[in-house]
């Protein structure tokens, strides 16, 4: 092994602790990336395939009832590749050991077999035999219900309670993400699926050679639209509700959603962390070869060639960052399989497919060992730059001046030891910048990642306590007349109950349009309070249609324009409606409109689809306990239930990956400080030995190299947090989905947390940083010039 | 100044030194002047100076009159801001830094005040940091042993005695076989026997290789010891003088 080899090794092992820190930084960096993409790309695959393998369909329609002999028709619909018709029901359950009502949709199963399109994925069990009381019911409620194959489960088939057994539990590419109507959030105790053989669902709803609902699977190179049209046309007079693709079916719509919010997630945040990591690493080495200055110079007296001289230093950075790199690709190939499996268990696919693509790994590599050169490149043609004698000279003092405090005549109530700092700072106001940014950017990630929790709150808070105060939802089986309210507000215990109208509906504004449902509630309602994007409050006018705010973008509508409504169920009926009000929401796309005269547009005057109510906490139990008694009620949420619910979802597809980034993020803080504090160290540990051989106590010498950490630690701070703010403001912006909008609401706390942080990790460093200062060795630092 | 030296072979000198011959350095109205933002420092104001090849050169003077920045400037780790520094065909004075490179590497070897050895490299590790880029070197063991230090090779700089430092630092600079010995103050952190132990290093050197040597010191004692003693003060060569009589290393005391 070459001399100059056998330096780098034996420096490379006395710089170990700040090699380490800086390797931990990096390997963060990549780790974070390739873990978010490998999952990010895992799941889209696994998504894809799930959907191919179980032939999922690609246009939908629901329908009154139609007679089997219409589906040869849609077979003849050009582009059409495969169809097939079906009978689907909602079902309220009896569960004795749940206290609220239990619904599900039920799925009819062609006799004695699998359906074409939408396959299931029989987890355990088998498909129910012909004719037989048994039934295969979706793995989501089967795990919160605690079932499995040999349970029994009585079901309200069209009023009539049936005993079915369940043969089987299984998975369906149609139902990943189950919302019972009516609902915000997924609840899989009270909502599930359940496929029951055709003749059982033929005989109880009276569809013996029909059915009323079908899927469709294009041919390749078929227009959807075209289809949708084509099919619409046919089934209208069947009391078609319109067809739709895949972009307006529930679950795929959901699951977009969420595939796009973690899309969005490895694109804003991952980089970012490799960008910090990368800007640190170039920081920290390029101080570190500024400390071999004199070996430059010696290297070149002897005749060592500039690009020698380079080569060394480049060695010996990558040598501290391949560890990093190599380290980061193994941890965010191990991270991003573990996640993976999470969203696997949380989407519940049947199957998972990990994969990273290798062209995220190696511009994670890639990016991580540029910045380490050019971190290298930049010291080392500094110091190569100096003539050897200069680079050799002894340290000659720095030209310190006085500080801005000493002209400002405040200089004279400062200790001497202060001024050092001072005067330091001012002499390297470059290496002062980078460790106040290396504390600012820990900072600021910590606090865009807090900012989610915020967020989070605030969603909570403004959707369940500020715009809705019902404490109940009262989902019905079937639209009901108006007089239910009465039935519900006659019951102990409601406080008050107003009727809910759901109506699935098509909104066009010129060429754009979007299916979505229309409420229909009480003018004035007590309940409902609207917001506007000033934040002021607004209750439901008597006329016009009032639209959320992402709806209002989507279709490019402002106040006072009228928009195109179609009624998807029924007569079909259609109208223009002027927009008479834009709200403020931050969850899904809305519409609503004064109860009556949606109803009278569906032409179905006085129905209701649910109804809500404010209920007494006291007698919450008696109630819940007699409505679950009546057929006619679906489902049940509670506001607790509901915000549970929304917590747990968010727990489970946002916060596991922000609880590691927090992780991350301390791990960057403490990186940098101990690096600015140790290269500090290295730099003026001449100079500190000297301060204490003239006298100075271990205590007033840390205070000269801490002081200084300390004022730049907490001079970065506040930028942070200011940075911080910017970021968590630009990545809500960023991961705004048709769906779902991330309220902007940052809790000072965040910052307090964030800072906290920081600081432990900071205190952590100096501690260690002390440690080393009570060891230096005074005599040996100064008899040699090393 | 060329005019003012002496064969040594006319002076009756204790030693049988070969006869020094052609030059090896020629100067020439050489000056060096640094600019800081707030100063301006003539380091050299207009030296002359031949330097003949197989010389010991000795070169007298207090602190800042330029002595180690002449020293540099032969050594081709710094350069001048006017005038003449030849070496040879070389022209010290106009070459490129890559040109320098070369010429330190073909041809100088450095010996400083304060060693300079690399810490984390043994003595053997850090004469071999030369010879593995040297031409035509010596093995790193023979270097030691011109030194007396065949026994401290596997030692590092740490366990080493000042003077021990020294002579490893003497063995890194001679291990190339380097035409120019250059040594700045090479006691001058060290005791008067342990200098003298260092100094004879450099005249065994300088002796049995012929390698022309320049010698900077403080220490008018260690004068003695070259062919011809150039004063510096101020910036300027105030006067060279010869030897008349050579004193050997080993009876200098300081």
């Amino acid at each position: 092994m070459r001399a100059l080899d056998r330096k780098l090794l034996r420096d490379l092992w006395h710089v170990r602790g700040q090699t380490a820190a800086i390797a931990a930084v990096i390997a963060c960096g990549v780790a974070i990336v390739i873990m978010t993409f490998g999952a990010m790309v895992s799941l889209r695959d696994t998504r894809d395939r799930y959907y191919e393998r179980y032939r999922f369909a690609d246009v939908f329609s629901q329908l009154r009832r139609a007679p089997l002999q219409v589906a040869a028709r849609i077979g003849a619909i050009p582009g059409v590749a495969e169809w097939e018709t079906r009978i689907t029901r909602y079902a309220a359950l009896d569960i004795p050991t749940l206290r609220q009502p239990a619904a599900a949709m039920l799925v009819s199963l062609p006799d004695g077999g699998e359906p074409r399109l939408d396959r299931i994925a029989l987890r355990r069990g088998r498909l129910p035999m012909r004719g037989r009381d048994e039934l295969v019911m979706s793995e989501n409620m089967a795990a919160a219900l605690g079932y499995a194959p040999g349970n029994e489960l009585a079901v309200l088939l069209n009023g009539r309670k049936r005993v079915f057994t369940i043969v089987g539990v299984a998975l369906s590419p149609e139902f990943v993400y189950v919302l019972a109507p009516g609902q915000l959030m997924q609840d899989d105790r009270t909502f599930g699926i359940l496929w029951i053989d055709r003749s059982i669902m033929e005989a109880a709803y009276d569809m013996k050679g029909a059915f009323n609902d079908v899927g469709v699977r294009l041919a390749p190179g078929a227009s959807e639209p075209e289809v949708v049209r084509r099919l619409d046309a046919l089934l209208a007079r069947y009391g078609g509700t319109a067809a739709y693709g895949r972009s307006d079916q529930l679950s795929n719509a959901y699951l977009d959603q969420e595939l796009g919010q973690l899309r969005t997630m490895a694109f804003v945040i991952p980089p970012i962390f490799l960008a910090v990591a990368a800007f640190l690493m170039h920081m920290v080495l390029s101080r570190l070869i500024d400390t071999e200055r004199e070996s430059i110079g010696l290297l070149k007296s002897f005749g060592y060639t500039n690009r020698e001289v380079g080569a060394h230093y480049l060695k010996f950075s990558l040598a501290i960052a391949t560890p990093g790199v190599i380290a980061g690709c193994a941890a965010g190939l191990l991270l991003g399989h573990w996640m993976t499996t999470i969203y696997q268990h949380y989407f519940r696919f049947p199957f998972l497919r990990y994969e990273i693509e290798p062209v995220v790994l190696s511009a994670a590599v890639a990016l991580s060992l540029a910045a380490a050169i050019l971190g290298t490149w930049g010291a080392v043609s500094r110091a190569t730059r100096l003539a050897p004698a200069a680079a050799m000279q002894p340290p000659t003092p720095t030209t310190y001046r006085r500080t801005l405090a000493d002209r400002l005549q405040l200089g004279r109530h400062l200790s001497m030891p202060t001024e050092m700092i001072l005067r330091h700072v001012e002499r390297w106001p470059l290496r002062a910048l980078l460790t106040i940014s290396g504390t600012a950017m820990a900072v600021m990630l910590l606090v865009t990642l807090f900012f989610f929790f915020n967020s989070i709150d605030e969603l909570v808070d403004g959707f369940y306590f500020r715009e809705n105060r019902q404490d109940l939802v009262i989902g019905l089986v079937d639209p009901r007349a108006e007089a239910a309210r009465f039935d519900i507000a006659r019951l102990p215990g409601v406080r008050a109950a107003e009727p809910v109208l759901q109506v699935p509906a098509r909104l066009a504004h010129g060429h754009l349009s979007q299916r979505i449902a229309i409420s229909g509630l009480d003018a004035d309602s007590a309940f409902r309070t609207f917001r506007d994007s000033a934040g002021r409050g607004f209750t439901l006018p008597g006329q016009g249609i009032v639209i959320s705010e992402k709806l209002a973008t989507l279709l490019e509508l402002h106040g006072g324009e009228g928009v195109h409504v179609e009624i998807l169920q029924g007569a079909r009926r259609q109208a223009t409606l002027p927009v008479a009000a834009i709200t403020s929401e931050h969850v899904g796309l809305s519409a609503y409109m004064e109860r009556g005269a949606l109803a009278r547009l569906t032409g179905e005057p006085g129905t209701v689809t649910a109804i809500q109510a404010l209920v007494d906490t006291a007698a919450r139990a008696e109630l819940t306990r007699r409505l679950k008694a009546i057929p006619a009620v679906a489902t049940l949420s509670t506001r607790e239930q509901a915000i549970t619910a929304l917590r747990e979802t968010m727990a489970r597809s946002m916060t596991i990956v922000i609880d590691f980034y927090i992780a991350l993020g301390a791990i960057i803080a403490f990186g940098v400080v101990y690096n600015a504090a140790r290269i500090s160290l290295s730099e003026r540990g001449r100079e500190l030995a000297s301060l204490r051989i003239l006298g100075f106590t271990r205590f007033e010498v840390s205070y000269v190299l801490l002081g200084e950490l300390a004022l730049l630690v907490l001079a970065g701070l506040p930028i942070g947090c200011a940075l911080g703010r910017g970021l968590a403001w630009a990545t809500a912006r960023a991961m705004e989905t048709k769906l779902f909008r991330i309220p902007f609401a940052m809790q000072p706390s965040t910052y307090g947390i964030a800072i906290g942080i920081v600081l432990a990790s900071a205190t952590t460093s100096a501690a260690m940083i002390a440690w080393r200062i009570r060891q230096l060795d005074l005599v040996a630092v100064l008899k040699a010039r090393e | 100044m060329a005019s003012r030296y002496n064969d040594p072979m006319d002076a009756t000198s204790a030693q049988h030194d070969p006869p020094p011959a052609a030059v090896a350095f020629h100067i020439h109205g050489l000056t060096k002047v640094y600019r800081s933002s707030l100063v301006e420092v003539h380091a050299l104001r207009g030296l002359d100076l031949d330097i003949h090849q197989g010389e010991m050169l000795v070169l007298l003077g207090p602190s800042g009159s330029g002595k180690s920045t002449f020293l540099n400037i032969l050594g081709g780790i710094d350069r001048p801001t006017a005038g003449e520094a030849r070496f040879r065909d070389h022209d010290l004075a106009r070459m490129s830094d890559g040109e320098l490179t070369w010429y330190r590497r073909d041809h100088v070897g450095f010996v400083f005040q304060f060693y300079n050895l690399i810490p984390s490299l043994t003595a053997r590790e850090n004469v071999a940091l030369v010879t593995e880029i040297a031409r035509r070197p010596m093995p790193p063991e023979d270097a030691l042993a011109l030194v007396g230090l065949a026994g401290r090779a596997d030692h590092f700089p740490a366990e080493l005695s000042g003077g021990e430092q020294q002579r490893v630092a003497i063995a890194r600079a001679i291990a190339k076989r380097p035409e120019i010995l250059l040594c700045d103050e090479p006691t001058g952190a060290l005791d008067s026997p342990t200098g003298v132990i260092v100094l004879q290093a450099i005249e065994r050197i300088n002796a049995e290789l012929g390698t022309t040597s320049v010698v900077i010191t403080h220490n008018v004692a260690i004068a003695d010891m070259g062919h011809r003693v150039a004063s510096f003060a101020n910036g300027r060569i105030t006067q060279v003088v010869v030897n008349a009589r050579r004193q050997p290393a080993s009876s200098l005391r300081w």
